[in-house]
């Protein structure tokens, strides 16, 4: 028995599928999966090299990963060289599929269903109160809710800020401005280690909400076409 | 009309196959350096990368940061491939041999080196391992060496070799002549001690520490790129930051 609202709304009636996702967003969605997982466990074993973030001597700045090994099978390129030429590979198709994805969004007008803005607060509320079970009904929503596009959104930011961050330490004089900006050397370090596992935790809320919430979604970005129980555009 | 069967079966058979797949080609990839098909792929692209760095980023001009002697590091670690420390059995007979594509070769001493033009920074050190420190490094510019020995238009890169068993570096022309690469006799204010490379070492804050070859005995200048110790075993050839 279950007392409290269904996550998702009733099933809407039957509907067509319709065309959700155009076929650059269906390729970079997936090229971003494994190019982020390839450049997540070559840093792992970049950072095993010198498991701490300060400099020689101290102090550190804080973090519960200090001196850390992570296991093998969550680290690629065998060794510090091949993890450095792995991440430092994958870097450049990482960049240009971000910029492909952003350029699509912005010259097709989808950034409007993506982009959380201050007027989406309100409906921010709503969703979560739903999600909290503090409100019976599933407030309406467009092709995302706005909890979606404050996710969306965050995740859009946090990648711009592993790439700022990822120069400031690959060309820490030659980008100086950018490293002196984020706090130094160890500092940028420190933030692009830690754009990690606020992907890995993105990546498995976004999962789970994938198939709890709405399963079509998914194979809407497997064939574009989507036929679920949410508005499939603004 | 009614819907056709939401083919959840197959859609969830198709999502453990494709978890189980992803699952099985990560762990097989993980701990793995690209094997023989990938790892010459991934030095190209690192060959590419060092063109970026070394023709596109690099700025002959851009010096970088110098900290006051009193943000000095607590430590700065320092390694050595031979077994025991190199040490010189003899240091009044050390001398650094200048050779190569040159008009004149040159074999400078201690003193020699101590007499010509010198510059003295306090720069962060970056290791390629991720961590870095702060130290006062005290030396004679590169700029300098090259001007005395008058290389020929040919001379393009410089091999910098040590004492300490096959260690040794290329560097291209343009860095090695940057205002602050330098071969330094000193650091923190003392003569550089045995563990940082007595009786000198190349010192660069534009480069990475692997970089900076330490118990100097030559410089030769060439026309075709030398190649390095830990450069051969596939790290990036060019280290500039």
């Amino acid at each position: 028995m279950n007392d409290g609202p269904p996550l998702a709304p009733p099933a809407a009636p039957p509907r067509a599928p319709v065309r959700r996702h155009h076929w650059i967003v269906r390729l970079t969605h997936w090229a971003t999966l494994f190019l982020v997982a390839g450049m997540i466990t070559s840093g792992l074993q970049i950072y095993e090299a010198y498991a701490r973030f300060g400099s020689r001597g101290g102090p550190f700045l804080p973090s519960p990963f200090d001196d850390a090994r992570f296991p093998q099978w969550s680290r690629l390129g065998g060794w510090l060289a091949g993890a450095l030429n792995w991440h430092f590979a994958l870097m450049w198709p990482f960049v240009t599929v971000g910029l492909l994805y952003l350029g699509y969004l912005v010259g097709s007008g989808e950034w409007r269903a993506l982009l959380f803005r201050p007027r989406d607060v309100r409906g921010a509320v709503e969703m979560a109160k739903y999600y909290l079970h503090l409100r019976r009904d599933h407030p309406p929503q467009g092709k995302h809710n706005p909890l979606q596009q404050l996710a969306y959104t965050c995740i859009y930011l946090f990648g711009a800020l592993a790439v700022l961050t990822g120069l400031a330490i690959y060309k820490p004089v030659q980008f100086g401005w950018l490293t002196a900006l984020l706090g130094g050397f160890q500092a940028a370090r420190y933030w692009h280690f830690w754009i990690v596992w606020i992907f890995v935790a993105f990546t498995i809320t976004h999962v789970i909400l994938v198939f709890v919430v709405d399963p079509a979604s998914f194979r809407a970005m497997l064939t574009g076409r989507y036929r679920g129980r949410f508005p499939s555009h603004d | 009309m009614t819907e056709p069967q939401t083919p959840g079966l197959d859609r969830r058979a198709f999502v453990k196959l494709g978890v189980a797949g992803g699952a099985a080609s990560l762990a097989a990839a993980c701990g793995w350096d690209g094997g023989n098909a990938l790892r010459p792929r991934l030095l190209d692209i690192s060959r590419l990368n060092d063109w970026v760095g070394e023709k596109l980023l690099f700025s002959s001009t851009r010096l970088a940061r110098t900290y006051d002697p009193a943000e000095r590091s607590a430590m700065l670690p320092s390694y050595f491939i031979s077994t025991a420390m190199p040490m010189l059995e003899n240091p009044d007979a050390w001398r650094l041999r200048v050779a190569g594509l040159v008009q004149r070769p040159l074999e400078l001493s201690l003193d020699e080196l101590l007499t010509m033009p010198r510059v003295t920074y306090t720069v962060k050190h970056h290791c390629v391992e991720g961590w870095s420190a702060i130290a006062t490094w005290h030396g004679v510019p590169v700029s300098a060496i090259v001007q005395r020995s008058e290389p020929l238009a040919a001379a393009r890169y410089i091999q910098f070799v040590s004492f300490d068993s096959d260690y040794s570096n290329g560097w291209d022309m343009a860095s090695a002549l940057h205002p602050q690469t330098i071969l330094a006799y000193g650091m923190n204010d003392n003569p550089l001690p045995p563990a940082h490379g007595a009786p000198l070492r190349l010192y660069s804050p534009t480069k990475l520490g692997y970089k900076m070859t330490k118990y100097l005995v030559s410089m030769t200048f060439m026309d075709r790129r030398p190649g390095g110790y830990w450069e051969d075993r596939g790290y990036p050839w060019f280290g500039g930051i």
